[in-house]
C-alpha cells in the first residue's frame, strides 16, 4: 500500500520522510516538483502523478504537500483518505498543522506516523487510540518532562485497539459532565447576474463536543428528520435504528467529533440569506472602470447576518481600485487583483455599499468577464433548513448531564456571478 | 524541549542537556566537523545509563531520519538499546531498527532475541509488537524465525495478535516470495476467523499475496458480508474490492439483457451500420437464450448488496467509493441509483476527494447518464475551482446533456466561455462542440454561437472554436458556406499554428463552396509559407494539391512554387510529403496508375469525426483503482473478471455444519481438558467482536446473528435449495446443545456476558425455528418492517419470487416478536451483577446499547411517536393555475411536490412552474392580496424578478388549507398585469406520510372507530389486479405510506394532515373475484369521507 511519504513545503523542499517499507529515495519526488512547477497554482498539481515504477499520491493541505508514495494498485482516494486523515491528526495533536509545528515535534510526528500505518496499511488512525498511545505535546507535559525525564508515549498499552467502541476510551471521567451539539449548516450557492439562483443546496453538520464520565449511551431525536435527503455518519451512529425510526443513537467518542454531516434535498426550497446589488462596467477604450456594489439581507428569518466578507478577484486589466465603503474596510492587492470588503454586521436600515473606479491599464482591451462576487457570511441562531433537535437523551449513566445545542448558518461556497 | 534538540544536533547542542561540551562550536561544526566526530557525542549519550540521556540522543537520530540524513553509522550503538525499559526509548530504537536494519543485516540479528522473548510475553499488546517489529526488519536469514512466529501468532488467542500476524505476511512475501505456499496456509487459516479486527488485514494478505486463489473465499464468503458493517474503515475497502471481483466470477450477471440493449443502442449512436446488424444477430440469439432461463439473483449476491448498502453513508469517502464501484459494477441496473447521491455528497469534501469522484462519476456518466441527471446542477463550475475540477465537471456535464436539459447546460456553458481561465475556456468550447455533435437540434445554435466567438479577443479561444467549428462542420458542409468564409479570412489574424491549420485544410476540403475564396488563401499562404509551423506547411500542400485537382488553370503555378518550396524545407517529413505528393498530382510519363486516382484519393468523403469522451470505456478498469484513474495498467491491478456465462455452483459457499459447530460438541464431552482452549474463543472471539455486532445491527437479526458463535452452519443451509432436512438435523443438535452450554457458564463465569449474546441468539432462533421458517423469510419480513421504503421490499420479493409464496403463508400467523425481547432483556439483567471487573465498562456498553437497541425494536412502545417520513412514493400530476392564452404568453403550471414545505411544517408545499411564452421578459412576478378562508395562510415565493423569453422557473410556495379543500384565491402579478387564480388542493394532498408498525396502526384504528370510520364496498377496476398496481393508485390519490401487513390480502396506509397532524389509516381488504372493501379512519370525517370518494375513484377505473 503506502510505501513512503514526503513532506513538501510550498517552496519545494522535502522537510520530512518516512519509509514504511524498504527505503524510496527522495529524488522520486523530482517528477512531483515537475507538476508543480507545471501547475500554475498548488491547487491544480494534480493529486495522482504515475512515474515510471512508482505512483505519486498527494493531497495540499496548509501549505504542505503531503506525497505518498505508491508501488502498485491501491485505490487512490484510500491513500488520499488517510492522507487527509494524517492532517487532521496533525491538527489535532499541535492546534496548527503547519510547517514549523512539524519540525518542532518531528519526534511526535514519526511516533504518530509509526502507529498509523503498519507496513503501508492503515492500523490506528482513531485519535481516541493514538492519544492513549503517545499524549499530545502541551505546555506543561513538556516542563514536567524536560525535569523528570519522562516521555510522551503512554505508559500504558493501549487498550482501545481491543475494545468494542474503538473510537472510546475506557474509565472516562469529568466533573463537569456536559454536552453541546452544534447544528452548522452551509449554503452553496450560485446567483446569476439578475439574481435569480442557478443552484443553491444546503449541507449541514452535527458537530459535537460531549464530555461525559463513563460509557454514556445518547439518542438524539430531530423534529423533522425528513428533511435530512442523504446523510453521513460517525462510526458510532448505529445505522439501522437511524433507517427504522430516524434517531441517531450513539456511545459518543470522548471529546470532539463530527456526529453527522447531511444534505437537504436540492428542491427550490433554499432560502438564500443575502442579495448582492452590483454594477461593475468598464468602457471600451476608457482607463477608468466603475465599481459598485451594495449587499443586503434577503431570507434571513429576522436573524442578522454577521461576519460578512466579500470577495473578488478582478481581471488582469485592473491596475488600481479607488473605492469608498459606507461599513467596514476594503483591501486591494493590486499583484493578485484580490479584492476583498470585510463589511461585519449587515444593518438591514442602512445597508453596506461599496463603490468607486477601477484605474485599468492603458492600452489594455475590455475585460470580458465581469468577476464574480465569493460572499462569506454567518447567521447566528439559525439552521437555514429548518432542521431541529427534538431532545436528547442519555442511557447507561446515572447523573444528569448538562446538555446545549446551537445552530448557525453560514455561506459555503456562495457565488455571484456579475 | 525535543523541538530545540531536533534541530540542534548538527551544532553538537548539548547545551540543554547538561552535557559537557564536546568541542566544536556551532560556526564550525556544520561545516568541518566530520560525521563521526559529530556523532561522538550522541554515541557516549546512548552508552550512559541515564534514560533520559538516551532518549534525548534518540530523539535527535529520530529527527536526522526524518530529515532524510544518514545514521546509519550508530547502528551498534542503538540496537545495544534495544531492551531498554524506558518504552520511548524502546521505540524509538525500533524506528531506527527497522530503518537500518537492512544496511546492517549481521548486527540486526543481535536484536532478534529480544524480540523472540517478546512472542512470549503473557500481554498480548507486547506480543503483538513484538511480531511488528521482528516482521519489519527486512533481514533474509531470519526468514524462518519469522515464517515460525506468523504461525504461532496465527493461532494465538488475542485478536489483536492475530491481527498483527496478518499484517506480517505481506510483509514476509515481499522478503522472501519463496514462502508463499506457506503463508497460503496461514491465509486461510486466518480467513475463517471470525472476528472483525482481523477480516481487513487478513483480507489484505490475501490481495497482496494470492489475489489469484479466489477458491479460498467461498467459505468465508457469506461470514465477510455479515460482518463488512463492523470491520473497521480501512478493511472495509479492501474487503469489499475483493468481493467485487470475487463476485463477478461466482454470480451470474443480472443486467444481463439490458447491458446487451443499452449497448446496441449506444453502439447505433456512434458506429456503423454494418457493426448495428450484427449487433442484433447477437442481441436476438441473447434474447432467445434469456427466454428459455429467466434470471434469478442468487441470495449470495443480494446479500452482497444489501450488506454494503449502509457503507454509502460512511464517513470515509474510500469506503462510499468501494461501495460506489461495487454497485455500478454487480448491481441490477435498476438499483444502481442509489449510490449517485453518496457521489455527489463526496464532491463537498477535500479538492483531491473532488477529484477522483469526478473520474469515476465521469465513466458512470456516460453508462448510466440517467443516475446522475436529478444532481446536474450540482456539477456547476464555480470560479473558485481549480482548474482540473472544472475541466471534470464539465465532462460530467457534457455527459449528462441530453434534448430536454441542453438548453440549460449550454446556460451555463456561455458563463464559462467568458471565464478568465483560458484553459478552462478551451475545454467549454471542446465540450459545446460534443454536446453539439451528440444532440443535433442545438447543432445549428452551437455553430452560431462558436461562429460568434470567432471574434473574441482571445487568441486562444478564437484557435479552439476553429478548431471545434471545424469538426461541426465536416457534418454538413453545403449549408455552411458563409461561415468557411468567414474562417478565411481569419488567416490574416489568427497565429496558433493548429487553428491555421484548421481553416486550411477546411478550404482544401469544401474548396467547390468556395471556390473564389481558395485560390486567393493559397496565394497568401504561399507567400507566407517559409515563416509557418510545420503543421501549417503541410496543410498549405494539402490545400495545394486539392486546389491543383479541382481548379488546375487558376492554381497550377502556385501549387508547384509551394511544392517546390517545400522540397526544401528543413522538416523531413514535409520534404517527404511534397515529393509524394507532386508524384500523385503532377501527370508525368513515369507517374501512371496513381495519378488517375489523385482525385479520389484527395477529395474523397470523409466520414465525419466522432467527439468522443475520453472516458468512455474506461469503466473495463474496476472503479475507484488507480488504473482507472490513470486509465493504464496499474502494477498488481487485478482485472474484473467478464460474468461467466454459466452460473458456478454455489454450493461451495455452503459451510459445513461440523467445521463450524466443533467448539460447542467437543466443550461437552471433555469439558476439562478443553476449558484452556475454550477461553480464548469465548473472550475473544464473542466477547469483543460479538457484542458490537448485536448492538449495532440488531434489528436485522437473521442475517447478523450468523456472524456470532458457531451458527455459520445455518446460514449455509438457508442459502441452498436443501434447507428443510438440514435444518431438521439442526434444530435437534441444539436441542442437545442446550443443556450442555450451562455447564460452560457454570465452568467460566466470567464469560457469562459474551455468551448471553449467543445464548439469546440460540434461544430465538429456536424459535423462529419453531414457527418453521428460513432465515431468509424472516430477514425479508424483518426488512420491510424496519425500512420504510416499500419499492425495496418490493423489489426483493419480485427478485425472489419463490420466496414470496412462502412468506405469505408464513405471514398470515404474525410472528410472535414480542415475547423474544422480553427474554432477552431478562436474561440481561441477570447477568448484569456477575461481570468480572476488568470487563465491566465493556459490559455495561452491550447491555445498554442492547437495551435501547431492542426498544427501538420493539413495536409497541408507546413512548415513540409515529415517525414522518418523507413520501414514499411520487407520481406528480400538474394543474393549470394560468392557461398560456389567458395570461397573454405567461403560462403558470402547479403541482404537489409531496415534499415537506421547510419554513411551516404546517403548509403544504406547492410548486409553481413559470413559462414565458412571449418574447418579452416577464418582470417581478408576485403574489398579490391573498384572499383566504379563516385560518388559512400562506407563504408567497419570493418575487421572480426577471423571467427572460422563453424561459421556465419553479418555485415553491406553501399555503394552509386547514385541512379542507377551499381553494386558496390570491392575484398573480407581473409588472403590468394581474391574474386572478386559485389553488384547490385534492384531499389526497392535505396530508403527509407518517410510518408506523402494524401494531400501531391497529391501536390506532382502534382509536378511531365508531363515527370515525366510514366503510365501502367497492369492485375493482380491470388494471387492479396486482399488489403493485393496488398500492400504487392508492399512494397516487393520495400522499399516504405503506404500512407492513400480515396478510397478503390486505392493504394498509397511513398518513396525517398537514395542518393539524390528525391521523388518517386507510385498510383495503381485496376479497374474492373483484370485489373489495376500503375502510378509512380518520377523526376528520370530512376528510375521510372525501378521501374514500378518491380512492374508490382511483381503484375502480
Amino acid at each position: 500500500m503506502i510505501h513512503s511519504l514526503f513532506l513538501v513545503n510550498s517552496s519545494g523542499d522535502i522537510f520530512l520522510e518516512k519509509h514504511w517499507k524498504s527505503v524510496v529515495s527522495r529524488s522520486v519526488c523530482d517528477y512531483f516538483f515537475e507538476a508543480q512547477e507545471r501547475a500554475s497554482e498548488p491547487e491544480n498539481v494534480a493529486p495522482v502523478i504515475p512515474t515510471p515504477h512508482h505512483y505519486l499520491i498527494s493531497v495540499y493541505r496548509h501549505k504542505i504537500f503531503f506525497v505518498a508514495v505508491i508501488q502498485s494498485e491501491v485505490p487512490p482516494l484510500f491513500v488520499i483518505e488517510f492522507l487527509h486523515r494524517v492532517v487532521d491528526t496533525f491538527q489535532d495533536y499541535f492546534g496548527v498543522c503547519s510547517e514549523a509545528a512539524v519540525k518542532d515535534n518531528v519526534v511526535v510526528v514519526y511516533e504518530l506516523l509509526e502507529e498509523m500505518l503498519d507496513n503501508g496499511f492503515p492500523l490506528a488512525t482513531e485519535s481516541n487510540i493514538l492519544k492513549e498511545l503517545i499524549k499530545p505535546p502541551t505546555i506543561l507535559r513538556t516542563v514536567v518532562n524536560t525535569i523528570t525525564g519522562s516521555t510522551n508515549v503512554g505508559e500504558q498499552l493501549p487498550t482501545g485497539q481491543l475494545s468494542v467502541v474503538p473510537w472510546r476510551r475506557t474509565g472516562v471521567k469529568y466533573t463537569n459532565n456536559e454536552a453541546y451539539f452544534d447544528v452548522v449548516e452551509e449554503i452553496d450557492a450560485i446567483i446569476d447576474k439578475s439574481g435569480s439562483t442557478v443552484t443553491a443546496e444546503i449541507q449541514g453538520v452535527v458537530d459535537a463536543s460531549v464530555k461525559l464520565t463513563g460509557m454514556p449511551d445518547l439518542t438524539l431525536s430531530f423534529v423533522n428528520p425528513r428533511l435530512l435527503d442523504d446523510v453521513s455518519f460517525h462510526p458510532c451512529v448505529r445505522f439501522k435504528r437511524w433507517e427504522a425510526e430516524r434517531i441517531l443513537s450513539f456511545i459518543p467518542p470522548d471529546g470532539n467529533f463530527r456526529l453527522l454531516s447531511y444534505h437537504v434535498s436540492s428542491q427550490n426550497l433554499v432560502a438564500i440569506p443575502v442579495y448582492v446589488k452590483h454594477s461593475i462596467s468598464f468602457r471600451e477604450g476608457s482607463s477608468l472602470g466603475h465599481f459598485e456594489i451594495t449587499i443586503g439581507p434577503k431570507q434571513t428569518m429576522g436573524k442578522a447576518v454577521e461576519g460578512v466578507l466579500v470577495t473578488s478577484q478582478m481581471p488582469k486589466a485592473v491596475l488600481n481600485m479607488n473605492l469608498t465603503c459606507t461599513q467596514g474596510a476594503y483591501t486591494f492587492d493590486p499583484v493578485t487583483k484580490m479584492l476583498s470588503w470585510d463589511v461585519g454586521k449587515i444593518n438591514p436600515q442602512k445597508l453596506p455599499s461599496l463603490k468607486g473606479s477601477m484605474s485599468l491599464q492603458t492600452g489594455a482591451s475590455k475585460p470580458d468577464e465581469n468577476p464574480t462576487i465569493n460572499i462569506q457570511c454567518k447567521i447566528q441562531q439559525l439552521a437555514l433548513s429548518g432542521l431541529k433537535v427534538n431532545r436528547l437523551d442519555m442511557y447507561g449513566e446515572k447523573y444528569k448531564p448538562f446538555k446545549g445545542i446551537k445552530y448557525m448558518t453560514k455561506a459555503g461556497k456562495f457565488q455571484v456571478r456579475t | 524541549m525535543s523541538a530545540c534538540s531536533a534541530y540542534n544536533d548538527e551544532k553538537g547542542g548539548s547545551s540543554n542537556t547538561g552535557e559537557p561540551e564536546y568541542g566544536h562550536d556551532p560556526a564550525s561544526g556544520g561545516i568541518f566537523s566530520s560525521d563521526y566526530k559529530r556523532h561522538d557525542d550522541l554515541k557516549e549519550m546512548l552508552d550512559s545509563n541515564k534514560d533520559s540521556l538516551k532518549l534525548e540522543a534518540m530523539k535527535r537520530i529520530v529527527a536526522m531520519i526524518a530529515r532524510g540524513k544518514n545514521a546509519s553509522d550508530l547502528f551498534p550503538a542503538v540496537v545495544k538499546n534495544v531492551a531498554c525499559k524506558n518504552i520511548e526509548v524502546k521505540k524509538l530504537v525500533y524506528v531506527y531498527l527497522v530503518r537500518y536494519a537492512e544496511e546492517q543485516q549481521d548486527l540486526a540479528l543481535l536484536s532478534i532475541s529480544t524480540f523472540q522473548r517478546g512472542l512470549k510475553d503473557p500481554n498480548q499488546l507486547i506480543r503483538a509488537s513484538a511480531l511488528r517489529v521482528l516482521s519489519s526488519i527486512r533481514v533474509t536469514i531470519i526468514v524462518p524465525i519469522m515464517m515460525l512466529a506468523i504461525k504461532e501468532a496465527a493461532s494465538d488467542m488475542s485478536p489483536y495478535v492475530r491481527k498483527t500476524a496478518a499484517h506480517a505476511i505481506p510483509k514476509l512475501y515481499s522478503l522472501d516470495p519463496d514462502q508463499k505456499d506457506q503463508l497460503i496456509e496461514v491465509i486461510e487459516k486466518l480467513l475463517a476467523d471470525k472476528t472483525t479486527l482481523v477480516a481487513g488485514s487478513v483480507v489484505m494478505a490475501f490481495e497482496e499475496v494470492c489475489p489469484e486463489r479466489i477458491d479460498l473465499i467461498h467459505k468465508n464468503y457469506r461470514k465477510l458480508c455479515n460482518l463488512l458493517i463492523d470491520v473497521e474503515e480501512w478493511g472495509q475497502v479492501v474487503i469489499i474490492n475483493m468481493l467485487t471481483r470475487y463476485a463477478r466470477t461466482q454470480f451470474l450477471n443480472p443486467n444481463h439483457n439490458e447491458s446487451l440493449l443499452e449497448e446496441s443502442a449506444e453502439k447505433a449512436f456512434y458506429g456503423s451500420d454494418e457493426e448495428e446488424t450484427e449487433e442484433k444477430d447477437e442481441k436476438e440469439e441473447v434474447a432467445a437464450l434469456a427466454k428459455r432461463k429467466p434470471y434469478v439473483m442468487d441470495p449470495d449476491h443480494r446479500l452482497l448488496l444489501r450488506n454494503t448498502k449502509p457503507l454509502l453513508q460512511s464517513r470515509n469517502a474510500a469506503v462510499v467509493m468501494a461501495v460506489a464501484q461495487l454497485y455500478f459494477h454487480l448491481a441490477p441496473k435498476a438499483e444502481v441509483g442509489v449510490i449517485a447521491k453518496a457521489q455527489v455528497r463526496l464532491m463537498r469534501s477535500h479538492s483531491e476527494v473532488q477529484y477522483v469522484v469526478l473520474q469515476n462519476v465521469a465513466t458512470m456518466s456516460i453508462k448510466r447518464r440517467g443516475m446522475f441527471e436529478p444532481y446536474l446542477k450540482s456539477f456547476y463550475i464555480r470560479s473558485t475551482d481549480p482548474t482540473q475540477i472544472k475541466v471534470l465537471k464539465l465532462e460530467v456535464l457534457t455527459n449528462l446533456a441530453n434534448e430536454t436539459n441542453i438548453s440549460t447546460i449550454l446556460r451555463e456553458f456561455q458563463t464559462y466561455i467568458k471565464s478568465m481561465d483560458k484553459d478552462f475556456v478551451a475545454a467549454s468550447i471542446q465540450a459545446i462542440g460534443r454536446c453539439a455533435t451528440n444532440i443535433g437540434e442545438v447543432r445549428d445554435t452551437c455553430l452560431n454561437g462558436l461562429v460568434q466567438l470567432l471574434s473574441n479577443r482571445d487568441e486562444l479561444v478564437v484557435a479552439e472554436s476553429v478548431v471545434v467549428i471545424k469538426k461541426l462542420l465536416q457534418m454538413q458542409p453545403a449549408q455552411h458556406s458563409d461561415i468557411i468564409k468567414h474562417m478565411a479570412k481569419l488567416t490574416d489574424n489568427i497565429q496558433v499554428p493548429m487553428a491555421r491549420a484548421s481553416i486550411l485544410w477546411l478550404i482544401g476540403e469544401y474548396c467547390e463552396h468556395v471556390p473564389k475564396i481558395a485560390p486567393d488563401v493559397l496565394r497568401k499562404m504561399a507567400k507566407s509559407f517559409t515563416n509557418e509551423e510545420d503543421i501549417v506547411k503541410l496543410q498549405i500542400i494539402n490545400l495545394a494539391a486539392k486546389l491543383y485537382l479541382t481548379n488546375s488553370k487558376q492554381t497550377k503555378l502556385l501549387t508547384q512554387y509551394v511544392l517546390n518550396l517545400a522540397k526544401y524545407d528543413q522538416n523531413y517529413d514535409i520534404r517527404d510529403r511534397a515529393r509524394f505528393i507532386r508524384q500523385l498530382i503532377v501527370p508525368t510519363e513515369k507517374s501512371g496508375v496513381l495519378s488517375k486516382y489523385a482525385k479520389k484519393l484527395f477529395l474523397a468523403l470523409k466520414p465525419a469525426p466522432v467527439f468522443e469522451s475520453p472516458f468512455k470505456d474506461r469503466d473495463h478498469f474496476q472503479l475507484g483503482s488507480l488504473s482507472h484513474l490513470l486509465n493504464a495498467k496499474a502494477t498488481g491491478y487485478q482485472e474484473l473478471p467478464a460474468w461467466p456465462g454459466m452460473a458456478p455452483d454455489p454450493s461451495v459457499r455452503n459451510v459445513e455444519v461440523k467445521e463450524a459447530v466443533p467448539e460447542w460438541t467437543k466443550c461437552s464431552s471433555r469439558e476439562k481438558r478443553k476449558e484452556k482452549v475454550e477461553k480464548p474463543f469465548y473472550s475473544d472471539s464473542e466477547g469483543e467482536s460479538g457484542p458490537t455486532e448485536s448492538a449495532d445491527s440488531e434489528s436485522e437479526l437473521p442475517s447478523e446473528m450468523e456472524s456470532g458463535g458457531g451458527s455459520e452452519s445455518e446460514e449455509g443451509g438457508s442459502g441452498s435449495g436443501s434447507e428443510e432436512s438440514d435444518e431438521g438435523s439442526e434444530s435437534g443438535k441444539e436441542k442437545k446443545k442446550k443443556p450442555e452450554k450451562i455447564k460452560v457458564r457454570k465452568t467460566l463465569p466470567e464469560s457469562a456476558e459474551s455468551e448471553l449474546s449467543g445464548e439469546e441468539e440460540k434461544r430465538k432462533r429456536k424459535e423462529r425455528k419453531a414457527s418453521s421458517e428460513s432465515s431468509s423469510e424472516e430477514e425479508e419480513e424483518s426488512s420491510s418492517e424496519s425500512s420504510s421504503s416499500e419499492s425495496e421490499s418490493e423489489e426483493e420479493s419480485e427478485s425472489e419470487p419463490e420466496t414470496k409464496k412462502k412468506k405469505k403463508i408464513s405471514l398470515s400467523k404474525p410472528v410472535p416478536k414480542q415475547p423474544k425481547k422480553e427474554i432477552s432483556l431478562l436474561d440481561l439483567d441477570d447477568f448484569i451483577p456477575t461481570p468480572s471487573p476488568q470487563v465491566t465498562p465493556i459490559n455495561n456498553i452491550v447491555s445498554n446499547s442492547l437495551a435501547t437497541d431492542l426498544q427501538g425494536l420493539s413495536l409497541t412502545d408507546s413512548a415513540l411517536s409515529p415517525t414522518m417520513i418523507s413520501p414514499s412514493f411520487s407520481s406528480v400530476k400538474t394543474y393549470e393555475l394560468l392557461h398560456r392564452i389567458t395570461g397573454e404568453g405567461l403560462a403558470v403550471e402547479y403541482c404537489f411536490s409531496r415534499q415537506p414545505y421547510s419554513l411551516d411544517p404546517h403548509m403544504v408545499a406547492v410548486q409553481i412552474q413559470f413559462s414565458n411564452n412571449t418574447d418579452t421578459e416577464a418582470k417581478s412576478l408576485r403574489i398579490q392580496e391573498p384572499k383566504l378562508m379563516s385560518g388559512m395562510r400562506m407563504q408567497e415565493f419570493p418575487e421572480i424578478e426577471v423571467l427572460a423569453p422563453g424561459e421556465t422557473v419553479t418555485v415553491v410556495m406553501g399555503i394552509d388549507f386547514c385541512d379542507s379543500t377551499q381553494a386558496a384565491n390570491f392575484q398573480l402579478c407581473t409588472q403590468t398585469r394581474k391574474f386572478y387564480v386559485s389553488i384547490q388542493p385534492p384531499v389526497g394532498e392535505l396530508m403527509m406520510p407518517v410510518f408506523m408498525s402494524e401494531n400501531e396502526f391497529k391501536k390506532e384504528q382502534g382509536h378511531l372507530m365508531g363515527m370515525n370510520e366510514i366503510n365501502e364496498k367497492l369492485t375493482m377496476g380491470e388494471k387492479c389486479q396486482s399488489d403493485h398496481a393496488i398500492v400504487q393508485r392508492v399512494t397516487s390519490a393520495a400522499n399516504l405510506s405503506r404500512v407492513p401487513c400480515g396478510s397478503d390480502r390486505e392493504y394498509r396506509f397511513a398518513a396525517k394532515t398537514v395542518a393539524s397532524g390528525s391521523l388518517v389509516l386507510v385498510t383495503v381488504v381485496t376479497k374474492e373475484g373483484m370485489a373489495a372493501q376500503l375502510t378509512v379512519n380518520c377523526e376528520k370525517m370530512v376528510i375521510g369521507t372525501m378521501l374514500v370518494k378518491d380512492i374508490l375513484q382511483a381503484l375502480s377505473q
